[in-house]
């Protein structure tokens, strides 16, 4: 799960960790009582999505007066910001965060996240702050600096004071720079972090060193031992479509293309996906029904796949184990009476009974094609679409 | 012969008294042979008999000195499932397979270690289980799609897997033992660790490796196939039209941070000699061709 920038910063100053003074609205007419609350002579007023590179958007401003904290408060809230990560549409600013300037001496960055070839979490800095970070990686690797953590022993104080001597600063500056880095660990481990992202973290004239940005992602799986990060989520940052499905416990990203595909399985939801592509289509989505595959489930995948209306074919391909193939097609047939389905649907069951399945689809009425293979199933379906 | 579950195997289930245990322990116990299922634990119910008639154990210790187990199933819910596999590990079980979906990053990153250390093997979490046809399963795979033969299957997803036995039974070819590795980012024995048994193992003539999207674990494992795997390999990487950033169902598929693409897997594997398919439907035929 993702949050914000100003949520992520409630949860380092929760740890006593230092960031810069802020406060958060969404509304415009607050800038200039933040702008004068703050007291510094510049502001920076930021925008509040969860993608990255907003500064490059146009979402991130200097404010020099209360009037100019004002005027860029109500260009940024409301836009729709285009980054890298948001996609072409880009994502509609609902909140702001208006925070002290400072002046700024040197940048850094600064980041914690699993390694997966070690199996351990990583700790990253780099005297490129501020930059692209997976640029600096692949340009100039040996400007990052990493040490691996011992998960059960946890980031070690020699660790830190290694990576803040390694960056180049000096006494009271690396003094702050090796308690905030033990804190974010504490942060990273505590609160089941999948990232934590400093980018960047700065010192200032006036002697301090704080992160300027943070970005922490949590692990999904542990959300349960985490009650209070639900209220975190920010659903409006999310694709309707996909929040609607979570609460089906369906697993579905949304993609671009038009063949809507329902699968049991990630692994072969992804496969059914590509060989969509390799038949000549694009798909509209990733759907993982999961190992039951019964009506209620099938019925709701429909619903979902049916919402986007960029699909103009849906192709079911379900592996049938334990579940009988059978069984899963009296479900489909029961969940095709639910719903109304406008588009051409191939179903391919394979596994237990799949013939006898087979027969039913085909003597059920309704409209359908059915195949035996992977292979004839995408034929089929981008057959049917291109029509 | 087969490679981990053998005529040898004495098998239990950790959680044989849920839902998911109790069902998949009654299709072990119809289809495996010579690896024998031996009993259950669920902490509390010592002494009493599961509706297999099986004898149940308060601990993994217990069934070790009672009934000789040597191989665990894990079904335990994703809060104590980690804490299962330590006390399998420690009980001095050889195989543990985790078929529990779910469970934090920070539990696994935080046992791995002593897993490793104790010289057991892991396979899991998030995954089907293994299954040497024949001889026995551990998991939740339907059995009857798989033949008895030489080939070695070795996966991170479970239907996919399948699918990929399905294909090869199609073509008349057997598998020695199939390996689903699991969907995590931290897993017990990642796709290196399986081919090198599936490698070791005289009986497996051929070796299909099925990837997907996220992590370097493909191309790791395509680095050890080039330096020491005369078998044929054939691979399959799932997830080509997945985009970046965004999580494809398991948990560890996804492509971040410039890497886990499945163009980069796939070029690595093919460097290494692997025979990789474009398509997920020509895995059985591409094997077929290439072992004759």
């Amino acid at each position: 799960m993702k949050i914000h920038e100003f949520q992520a910063k409630e949860i380092l100053k929760k740890y006593g960790l230092p960031v810069p003074k802020g406060f958060v609205t969404d509304k415009a007419a607050e800038a200039k009582d933040i702008h004068n609350k703050l007291g510094t002579s510049v502001t920076v007023v930021k925008a509040q999505i969860h993608a990255g590179g907003r500064g490059k958007g146009g979402g991130v401003k200097l404010a020099k007066s209360a009037e100019e904290a004002a005027s860029h408060a109500s260009a940024i809230l409301g836009m729709q910001l285009k980054t890298h990560q948001t996609g072409p549409e880009g994502q509609k600013v609902l909140r702001i965060l208006i925070e002290e300037g400072m002046q700024i001496t040197k940048e850094y960055y600064i980041g914690i996240t699993l390694d997966r070839r070690q199996g351990k979490p990583v700790f990253m800095v780099s005297t490129e702050g501020g930059m692209d970070i997976e640029e600096v990686a692949e340009k100039t690797p040996e400007k990052i600096i990493k040490e691996a953590i011992e998960p059960a022993l946890g980031l070690q104080r020699w660790q830190a004071s290694r990576l803040a001597f390694a960056l180049g600063l000096e006494g009271d500056y690396a003094k702050q720079a090796i308690k905030m880095f033990l804190g974010l660990w504490q942060v990273y481990d505590n609160e089941d972090c999948s990232l934590i992202e400093i980018n960047p973290l700065v010192t200032t004239a006036d002697g301090r060193v704080l992160a300027l940005d943070c970005k922490i992602n949590f692990d999904d799986n542990a959300a349960y031992r985490h009650p209070d990060h639900a209220e975190l989520r920010d659903l409006t940052e999310e694709d309707p479509l996909e929040v609607e499905a979570s609460k089906y416990n369906l697993n579905y990203v949304r993609l671009d293309g038009s063949v809507g595909c329902m699968v049991n399985g990630a692994g072969l939801a992804m496969a059914t996906m590509d060989i969509i592509k390799h038949a000549g289509a694009e798909p509209a989505n990733f759907l993982d029904v999961g190992g039951g595959a019964n009506v209620e489930t099938v019925t709701n995948g429909f619903k979902i796949i049916l919402s986007d209306p960029n699909v103009k074919g849906i192709f079911v391909n379900i592996f049938g184990g334990i579940v009988r193939c059978d069984r899963i097609a009296n479900g489909i047939i029961e969940a095709a009476k639910n719903v109304t389905i406008h588009v051409p649907l191939v179903v391919r069951l394979a596994g237990t009974n799949a013939e006898e399945a087979r027969k039913l689809l085909l003597t059920s009425g309704l409209k359908l094609e059915v195949a035996e293979t992977l292979k004839e199933g995408a034929e089929k379906i981008v057959a049917a679409i291109k029509k | 012969m087969a490679v981990l579950i053998t005529e040898k195997s004495r098998i239990i289930v950790q959680g044989i008294t849920g839902k998911e245990g109790s069902f998949h322990t009654a299709q072990m116990l119809e289809y495996n042979t010579s690896a024998k299922v031996v009993g259950g634990v669920t902490p509390g119910k010592g002494g009493q008999k599961s509706e297999h008639g099986l004898p149940i154990f308060n601990s993994v210790k217990d069934a070790v000195k009672d009934v000789g187990a040597n191989a665990s199933l894990i079904f335990v819910p994703p809060p104590f499932a980690a804490d299962a596999i330590m006390e399998a590990v420690s009980a001095g079980i050889e195989l543990v397979v985790c078929i529990t979906e779910g469970i934090p990053t920070r539990d696994m990153q935080q046992i791995i270690p002593f897993v490793k250390a104790s010289g057991a093997k892991l396979v899991g979490p998030n995954c089907p289980g293994v299954i040497s046809p024949g001889i026995g399963k551990m998991g939740i795979m339907p059995g009857f799609i798989h033949n008895p033969g030489t080939i070695g299957v070795v996966s991170r997803s479970g239907t996919l897997t399948y699918e990929a036995v399905a294909q090869l039974s199609a073509v008349g070819l057997g598998q020695s033992t199939c390996i689903g590795i699991g969907g995590d980012p931290i897993i017990g024995m990642p796709h290196i660790d399986a081919i090198k048994i599936l490698a070791g193992d005289p009986d497996t003539k051929g070796i299909v490796m099925i990837g997907e999207i996220g992590g370097t674990n493909e191309e790791e494992a395509a680095a050890y196939i080039k330096a020491h795997v005369k078998k044929p390999v054939v691979g399959f990487i799932a997830g080509q039209t997945a985009p970046p950033g965004r999580r494809m169902g398991h948990a560890g598929a996804i492509i971040s941070g410039g890497s886990g693409s499945a163009g980069s897997k796939m070029k690595a594997m093919r460097e290494a000699g692997i025979h990789v398919c474009e398509s997920p439907a020509d895995i059985g035929v591409t094997m077929k061709k290439v072992i004759g």
